[in-house]
């Protein structure tokens, strides 16, 4: 087990230096480039003034000396103008440390500065991911229980009309992408159209102050995108659990119904849904993007469009780690939790 | 002229469908007829599931096909006093002409945008899924096939793109400043070759024992497909046939890209479960070649599952597109796709809800109607 998980460590680590270095890249590339200093200096500059900016930035160096710098094994590059000002990729720390420091990447937990907010990296990620947790918690809480108990109803007895019609609507909300039940919902609880003005159609209040008013919306269409994925995965698990040979043995002993698929049928059913819930986040990574803009909530997918669209590069990096950090670790927790739920496989 | 109301939008509309009705009674008629002998197409009309959403998927696919017919209007034209009209509303200085669906916010009549808005989505989502589908197949199946060290470095790459947010890489893929890189070039350069070797391997292995037939269909195919090739990888096709706008492209490639590796682990894990079958030991031991008993023995076994999945994928790509369309990456700005237009019809949703809906609508029955149907399909498949 201890070997497995060092393994899986090894392995995450890998994929996270690969998959930084390919933002890295992407972000690196000369019309990327090109736009962020036209974003951040001027709109008009000329081809020379954007080269000899993109110079005095540390922009014009070798590639891989710059992935060193931000991994923090190059020390980072300064430049002391004649009035004794430091310029330098560490320049940002020297008003915290009083100095500039040789060294400042992922290795000393320096992730860097966002020109777009002004601000460390690690700060304003920090900020934006517990909003986004907030999110998430209360999505996970509506989400999780609702698509168990659709899932277990209409697995229970299969082809009844009541499984029937919970299954339909898991395949609806299946086939509703965040951004069309998003838009249904604003219309029908929130526009003047329609005049049933119960939610907020924005959750930008909400970043202070959570409240029914203006959290159900963006939680309620968030939760029914991935709800019926997960009821279906139960269901199917259900029905499966069912025609197995000890439900007949305690259904020919006589025990109810309801002991028989709360005692005995239940446990054995939730183990497929528990991978899938666990391997739904990186969905919901998804759908945090979509429904933050849909509703203005200025999380962790808002701040990852944010610096997408004006090549924040240190930024947007991070907001890669994370994201693939939350992939990675719950694919590891997916694979441990499936072992000791499920007696029948072992890893090796 | 008055308003039309409620009723007689409906009304105009399902005439205005015509076409679509007419082509949709005759298939269902004739497959009805002949469903004995049609296979799994056939048995798809013994389940309601798999017809009702056989219904939707057609009714879709025959509205993108006769578009042209169905229109009311021009989809990017702009008739001055429309905007944010209402349902119904009559066209200023047009006898007998109506918004049916209301006007957009540039004043563009949302009926007409949304039905070419499928024909758009039905002219990429399908494609896409298919070459994701070669990728998949011509890698997931050496992978699981041989195993060991090319397995699990080609499992590797699918987990490390399936560890990207879908949005990150879509946001680094599908921007203008990549398209003058030529990265998406390269990439369709890549991937389009997939196809290809696809199916040279599939005429090889079946018909190297006959070198004339073998000649025969790779020979056309090869030239067919290098035609193709030419033109929408590189454009430049010498005839001009074949061609994709640069937009289009990096959506398509882009789209592509994140299918693959699912679809490559799919094709994998069943390819691992049928290696242990008799037949194929059987095939083995007859001694024939690898790929013979990959694309011959292994994948017609293993097309009850794929053809599934081959339906959801198409729905899920249709999300994909519409989340691209959303955040207005590699469209046009005035173009008509469902995404786009739910996007551009959100900013004013709480003072005029109606240009959001209908694409919305019409996005959620397509992937819904794809949904049953892989669920017809599934069902009718496991009855064999």
């Amino acid at each position: 087990m201890f070997l497995f998980l060092i393994k899986r460590f090894g392995l995450m680590a890998l994929t996270s230096l690969c998959l930084t270095f390919v933002v890295f890249f992407l972000t690196n590339l000369q019309p990327n480039l090109e736009k962020l200093a036209k974003t951040q200096a001027n709109n008009r500059m000329t081809d020379e003034q954007v080269i000899s900016w993109l110079g005095r930035n540390g922009y014009d160096r070798n590639l891989f000396l710059r992935y060193g710098e931000w991994l923090g094994v190059v020390p980072g590059w300064q430049k002391v103008a004649d009035d004794g000002k430091i310029t330098g990729k560490c320049a940002y720390l020297q008003r915290d440390l009083g100095y500039v420091p040789n060294y400042c990447g992922l290795m000393q937990g320096k992730l860097g500065y966002t020109s777009l907010f002004q601000s460390k990296v690690e700060e304003i990620v920090g900020r934006r991911l517990w909003l986004t947790a907030k999110l998430m918690f209360w999505v996970m809480i509506v989400m999780v229980p609702s698509a168990l108990v659709v899932g277990v109803i209409a697995g229970m007895r299969e082809g009844t009309r009541t499984d029937r019609s919970l299954s339909t609507f898991s395949i609806i909300t299946t086939a509703t992408p965040e951004y069309v039940s998003g838009v249904v919902f604003i219309v029908l609880f929130s526009s003047s159209a329609v005049g049933l003005k119960w939610f907020k159609g924005t959750a930008t209040s909400a970043m202070d102050d959570i409240t029914f008013a203006n959290f159900t919306l963006p939680v309620m269409t968030m939760a029914l995108y991935g709800m019926g994925y997960i009821a279906r995965m139960t269901r199917a698990s259900m029905a499966e659990v069912m025609t197995a040979q000890y439900i007949r043995t305690a259904r020919l002993k006589g025990v109810s119904f309801r002991n028989i698929v709360l005692k005995h049928a239940l446990r054995n059913a939730l183990i497929a849904p528990f991978t899938v819930i666990m391997l739904q986040f990186p969905w919901l990574l998804t759908g945090v993007v979509i429904v933050e803009t849909l509703f203005n909530y200025k999380g962790f997918g808002w701040t990852l469009v944010q610096a997408a669209g004006n090549n924040d590069i240190e930024l947007l990096l991070s907001c890669s780690i994370a994201a693939v950090l939350v992939v990675l670790i719950t694919q590891l927790i997916s694979d441990i939790g499936y072992v000791y739920l499920n007696p029948k496989i072992r890893v090796n | 002229m008055a308003p039309l109301s409620w009723l007689e939008i409906f009304g105009q509309m399902f005439i205005q469908f015509t076409p679509v009705w007419i082509a949709l009674a005759l298939i269902f008629f004739f497959s009805a007829l002949y469903k004995r002998k049609l296979g799994l197409y056939g048995r798809l009309f013994d389940s309601p599931i798999g017809m009702t959403g056989l219904f939707i998927v057609l009714f879709w696919v025959l509205t993108a096909l006769f578009a042209d017919l169905i229109v009311t209007h021009d989809p990017l034209s702009q008739v001055s006093g429309m905007k944010n009209k209402l349902p119904g509303t009559p066209v200023r200085g047009e006898e007998g002409a109506y918004y049916l669906l209301g006007g957009d916010n540039l004043a563009r009549d949302i009926f007409s945008r949304m039905v070419m808005g499928a024909r758009f989505v039905l002219s990429i989502a399908p494609a896409a899924t298919l070459f994701a589908f070669m990728v998949g197949v011509t890698l997931g199946l050496p992978a699981g096939y041989f195993g060991k060290r090319l397995d699990t470095g080609l499992s590797f790459l699918a987990n490390m793109v399936l560890a990207f947010p879908v949005i990150l890489l879509f946001y680094l893929l599908v921007t203008p400043e990549i398209r003058v890189t030529g990265i998406p070039t390269i990439m369709a350069a890549v991937l389009f070759l997939f196809p290809i070797a696809f199916l040279m391997m599939l005429f090889q292995s079946r018909y190297y024992t006959e070198p004339a037939k073998r000649n025969l269909y790779c020979g056309i195919t090869l030239i067919i497909c290098l035609w193709a090739y030419s033109g929408l990888a590189f454009n430049a096709d010498p005839l001009g046939v074949f061609y994709m706008d640069p937009n289009l492209l990096n959506v398509f490639v882009s789209v592509v890209f994140v299918n693959s590796p699912t679809v490559f682990r799919i094709v994998r894990g069943i390819t691992l479960d049928i290696q242990t079958r008799d037949y194929v030991a059987a095939a083995q031991t007859r001694g024939e070649g690898a790929w013979y008993i990959m694309l011959w023995e292994i994948l017609p076994n293993a097309r009850g599952p794929l053809i599934v999945d081959f339906c959801l994928r198409i729905g899920y790509t249709t999300i994909l597109l519409g989340t691209l369309g959303f955040f207005g990456l590699g469209v046009s700005p005035e173009s008509p796709d469902w995404g786009s237009t739910i996007n551009d019809g959100r900013k004013l949703l709480s003072i005029y809800p109606h240009p959001a809906l209908p694409p919305a609508f019409a996005l959620m029955s397509l992937v819904l109607g794809l949904n049953l149907l892989a669920d017809g399909l599934r069902e009718e498949s496991l009855k064999d």
